[in-house]
């Protein structure tokens, strides 16, 4: 295009130039001799019709017209000169252009009818299925199991394919009073001395389907309490519910595997989750505990998918721990603290596992606790004076565990572990919505905006 | 985009690799327009008018799937959609939904005057700015022209921010637009029945318009009808249902839309998609304040998500807008690189050279939370801020980014030993196992703080006079 550089044309030239062509030949004008534009449609339906030009030049204003034309032709790299050009203002380059291209109004009679079409998402591999938890017809003491995973769908897709169950839900019980957000503490002051009241009341007032036994004061600068008598607490809470449970340590590396070791001894038969093996560890020594004593294990990397890989290789090769006793904890962070990592990291390791990594493909387990670390779910205003009110942190706290867990459903998370009662039942509720087991308040929208 | 690999751009570029785009070669420029770090228009060479066609071949190749389009004028516009990809991880999402707020044209002035002001005023810090809410979103309850174009004259004068003009009927659409057309509303909404005459608003006003339609064929057609009639800037409503079933399939609604845009290149749908918390009212009208946050807080989870661009709010409880400004901040946070601070060393308050100096890293969430406990318990000190490339105290102790030799570094350049007279630094508690190869490699006297910077105001009270 680049002979046509030097070009030049006046007003009536193009007056002629539209007479001779005609308006339905301009779609893709084409000018014999020297000059030779072809105009494309452009991108995002935005098209020169000839409709519009000749609305330009056709209209009274000449003036207005060689201005639009003049911006038209640079826009196909071609300059012009026009005999009065002297009186036309420089054209402002970028909405002059715009509206010279935005295509004339052309009213329909009628709705174009349109199907509409999405694809499906084919995966190779499903999710592992977990079951929690053993009833007296397979060796345990518990009322019921509970099974987690099976997925073969990103979370709550289900019409690309089957989820056969729902997130279920740990409500965590401590073996020594802890200090808790104002929020939280308020519904186990109670119960906190007492790690089976404390289990009792979790499962009957706040209808945990699970509890999780921590047993934090085994921690060396804690109490340091022996492993044999913090094994008594998981005893204490296997009586107490007869919900499947899952065992906590402390975290101290040194100290846990010899804790779990105890604890799953004690819980022998009842297929409890041990949480946790680690690759700061002896995961090995906490992996054969679970795996000689019929627990599920669970697998703890901190937000690295690569590092869970590592470790659920290790727990897969070194300790032969079968496939279907595998649940993963990748890490949860709060939100507006890391929370954007943990989402990610377990949204990419549930597309990597449906894509066929086999060392991915186990249910996730997320410590949702973690929310009540962040400053604005427990203190009781914000340290800052520019921000606005905060508003009260009984209301903010349960919320920013809710929005903390159910993104984390969305992610892939099949287990989790909370705190708060309110936050519980909003996150069992939301996730059983969306897997349609709950058929809910028909409401017409068609008039909202006059309803709300 | 629809274009995956550099090489595919770079075979539109000039190829002089001249420089002036700040890049070393085209090459690395290509890769930059793929991630969307750079724009097209930095290429001084490819403005030029013999690249004509390159230039247009490569704007079409470097759109964003979803169309990208700006509400509003001025500072305060906003710009919606414009995303590219259905997970963060494979690139970013882009432009954070939104945030508008309702006013109806049967409140008192009253109450419209502190609902908008409020929206004005709000702000969160977090991580170095403030979080914001962006729109206010204008119903019409009464269905009367005359008392809707009253409620947006006194809108139009109480804020700046963007507004949605909302009302199933074109007349009172048409006395709100009148009004505040020059403003670039978003016209919300054309249906089934009303599509003809609400094309014509916008016809006549030329501003953005919702299509309305939780029947998918149906809003598929709306759309095209508009693109054919000559209007492309859309936004698609699939419709918001508060509850059960129904919402089960609002979910489905925005995730098909999207996919189909996106993964299937379906243009008819290629749209930014507008999503209505607020109607979750009408299901939670008679619980309590709280309750009824508690049910817009799921469909905004939900929607932030999966996908709305843009999303109308009802309720203004400021401990469930809270969250909801966090959660889309992270979710919208570029995934490739940490936010983070420039390394150096700052005054905190007026120190002087008895002041105390602390250490911490270039991660922005670590950076503004030491900030910031320190300046609001008037801790006048010296912050030495350490480029750990973005990662915070514990994980950057954890992952190596924090070390002694980087901190021997730090204290070197910014010349820290040189303002104040006690030698002495205070390592965060959570670094404290740095502290005895930091005082050798460093000469300095380390005292190991607590592991919360909250804590730092009452530590200074126990140990900073008796162990500096
Ligand atoms: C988000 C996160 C990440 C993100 C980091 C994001 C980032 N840009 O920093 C990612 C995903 C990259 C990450 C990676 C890793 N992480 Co990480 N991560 C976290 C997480 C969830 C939150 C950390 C955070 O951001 N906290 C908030 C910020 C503000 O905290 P902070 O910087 O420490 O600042 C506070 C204090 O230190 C103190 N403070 C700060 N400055 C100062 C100064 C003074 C003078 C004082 C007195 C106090 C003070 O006050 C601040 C406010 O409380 C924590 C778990 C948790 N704690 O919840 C794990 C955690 C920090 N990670 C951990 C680990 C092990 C890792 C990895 C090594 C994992 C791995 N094996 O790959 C990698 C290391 C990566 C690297 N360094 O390159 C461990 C660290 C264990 C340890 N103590 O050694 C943790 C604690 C998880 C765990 N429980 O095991 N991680
Ligand atoms: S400015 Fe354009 S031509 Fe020059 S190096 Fe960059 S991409 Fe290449």
């Amino acid at each position: 295009m680049s002979e046509n550089k030097d070009l030049s044309l006046s007003l009536k030239d193009i007056q002629n130039m539209l007479d001779n062509y005609g308006v339905e030949e301009l779609k893709d004008i084409k000018i014999e001799g020297d000059l030779e534009i072809e105009v494309e449609p452009l991108s995002g339906g935005v098209s020169i019709t000839p409709e519009m030009l000749q609305s330009m030049v056709v209209a009274n204003e000449a003036k207005q017209a060689v201005y639009h034309i003049s911006n038209l032709f640079k826009m196909f790299g071609l300059s012009l000169s026009f005999q009065d050009i002297s009186t036309i203002p420089t054209p402002v380059q970028a909405p002059v252009t715009e509206e010279v291209l935005k295509p004339r109004f052309k009213p329909l009679e009628n709705l174009i009818a349109k199907k509409f079409n999405v694809s499906k998402d084919e995966w190779r591999l499903k999710v592992e299925e977990i079951t929690l938890g053993a009833t007296k017809t397979d060796g345990g003491t518990r009322g019921n199991v509970i099974k987690i995973g099976g997925e073969q769908a990103m979370p709550f897709y289900c019409w690309d394919g089957n989820i056969p169950n729902r997130p279920v839900v740990a409500l965590d019980v401590f073996d020594m009073p802890i200090s808790l957000a104002k929020a939280v503490k308020v519904h186990y002051e109670d119960v906190v001395h007492d790690p089976g009241d404390w289990a009792r009341k979790a499962v009957k007032d706040y209808k945990a389907d699970m509890v999780t036994i921590h047993l934090i004061s085994t921690d060396p600068l804690i109490k340091d309490t022996p492993a044999k008598e913090a094994a008594k607490a998981v005893e204490e809470v296997l009586q107490a519910v007869d919900v499947p449970i899952v065992i906590g340590g402390s975290g101290n590396p040194d100290k846990d595997p010899e804790v779990l070791e105890k604890a799953a001894e004690v819980a022998e038969g009842e297929r409890c989750l041990i949480a946790s093996a680690n690759l700061d560890m002896d995961w090995e020594r906490i992996g054969n505990a679970a795996k000689k004593y019929g627990h599920n294990i669970l697998s703890w990397t901190q937000l690295d998918m690569n590092n869970q890989r590592e470790l659920n290789r290790k727990l897969l090769k070194v300790v032969e721990m079968p496939r279907d006793r595998i649940v993963i904890d990748p890490t949860t962070a709060a939100l507006g603290y890391g929370l954007d990592y943990a989402y990610t990291n377990m949204e990419r390791i549930r597309l990597a596992a449906l894509g066929g990594d086999d060392e991915l493909s186990f249910p996730m387990s997320s410590g949702t606790t973690n929310a009540w670390g962040a400053r604005e779910a427990w203190m009781i205003n914000s340290p800052m004076p520019e921000d606005s009110d905060w508003g009260p942190r009984e209301f903010r706290g349960p919320l920013w565990e809710i929005y903390t867990g159910l993104p984390l459903a969305i992610a892939g998370v099949d287990l989790f572990m909370m705190m708060h009662p309110l936050s519980v039942r909003v996150l069992k509720e939301t996730t059983q919505t969306l897997l349609g087991m709950i058929e809910g308040e028909k409401v017409d929208i068609s008039n909202w905006i006059k309803e709300v | 985009m629809k274009v995956q690999s550099p090489l595919e751009v770079y075979n539109y570029l000039p190829g002089t690799n001249c420089k002036e785009c700040g890049e070393e070669t085209c090459m690395a420029f290509a890769s930059k327009l793929i991630d969307r770090s750079k724009t097209l228009d930095m290429c001084k060479e490819i403005l030029d008018e013999a690249y004509k066609e390159e230039y247009e071949k490569l704007e079409d190749m470097l759109s964003p799937e979803i169309k990208e389009i700006i509400i509003g004028v001025g500072d305060k516009a906003v710009k919606v959609g414009g995303e590219d990809v259905l997970y963060r991880h494979q690139l970013t999402f882009y432009n954070q939904p939104p945030f508008a707020y309702d006013v109806t044209d049967v409140m008192s002035e009253k109450e419209i005057t502190e609902r908008v002001n409020f929206v004005n005023n709000y702000k969160k810090f977090y991580v170095g700015n403030f979080l914001r809410l962006d729109m206010i979103a204008i119903r019409s309850v009464s269905d009367d022209p005359e008392k809707f174009k009253e409620c947006v004259k006194k809108v139009k004068d109480l804020t700046e921010l963007p507004i949605i003009l909302m009302s199933f009927n074109p007349d009172v659409l048409d006395a709100g637009l009148e009004i505040i057309k020059d403003r670039r509303p978003l016209v919300y909404a054309a249906n089934e029945d009303n599509w003809q005459k609400v094309a014509e608003l916008i016809d006549k006003y030329k501003v953005p318009v919702v299509l309305f339609s939780p029947d998918l064929d149906k809003l598929s057609s709306l759309a095209k009808t508009f693109v054919e009639m000559g209007m492309d800037e859309l936004v698609l409503d699939p419709g918001t249902y508060p509850s059960g079933k129904q919402l089960m399939g609002t979910f489905e609604r925005f995730i098909k839309l999207r996919r189909s845009a996106i993964k299937d290149g379906n243009k008819d749908v290629a749209f930014p998609l507008i999503g209505i918390p607020a109607i979750s009212s009408l299901i939670s009208k008679d619980k309590d304040e709280f309750e009824q946050a508690v049910s817009e807080s799921i469909l905004t989870i939900l929607e932030i998500l999966k996908y709305g661009d843009l999303l109308v709010f009802h309720n203004i409880a400021p401990y469930a807008i809270l969250p909801a400004i966090h959660l889309r901040f992270n979710i919208y946070t570029d995934p490739r690189s940490p936010v983070q601070v420039d390394a150096g060393l700052f005054k905190m308050g007026n120190p002087d050279e008895n002041s105390p100096l602390f250490l911490t890293t270039n991660f922005a969430l670590t950076y503004f939370t030491v900030k910031s406990d320190l300046e609001s318990n008037n801790i006048d000190s010296y912050l030495l801020v350490v480029n750990t490339d973005g990662i915070g105290v514990e994980a950057s102790v954890a992952g190596g980014q924090l070390n002694t030799g980087k901190i021997k570094d730090a204290i070197e350049t910014t010349k820290a030993k040189e303002v104040i007279k006690h030698n002495t630094l205070v390592l965060p508690g959570l670094a404290a196992r740095l502290s005895g190869a930091t005082e050798d490699e460093t000469g300095m006297k380390v005292l190991v703080g607590p592991t919360d910077s909250g804590r730092i105001a009452k530590w200074m009270e126990d140990h900073w006079e008796s162990d500096k």
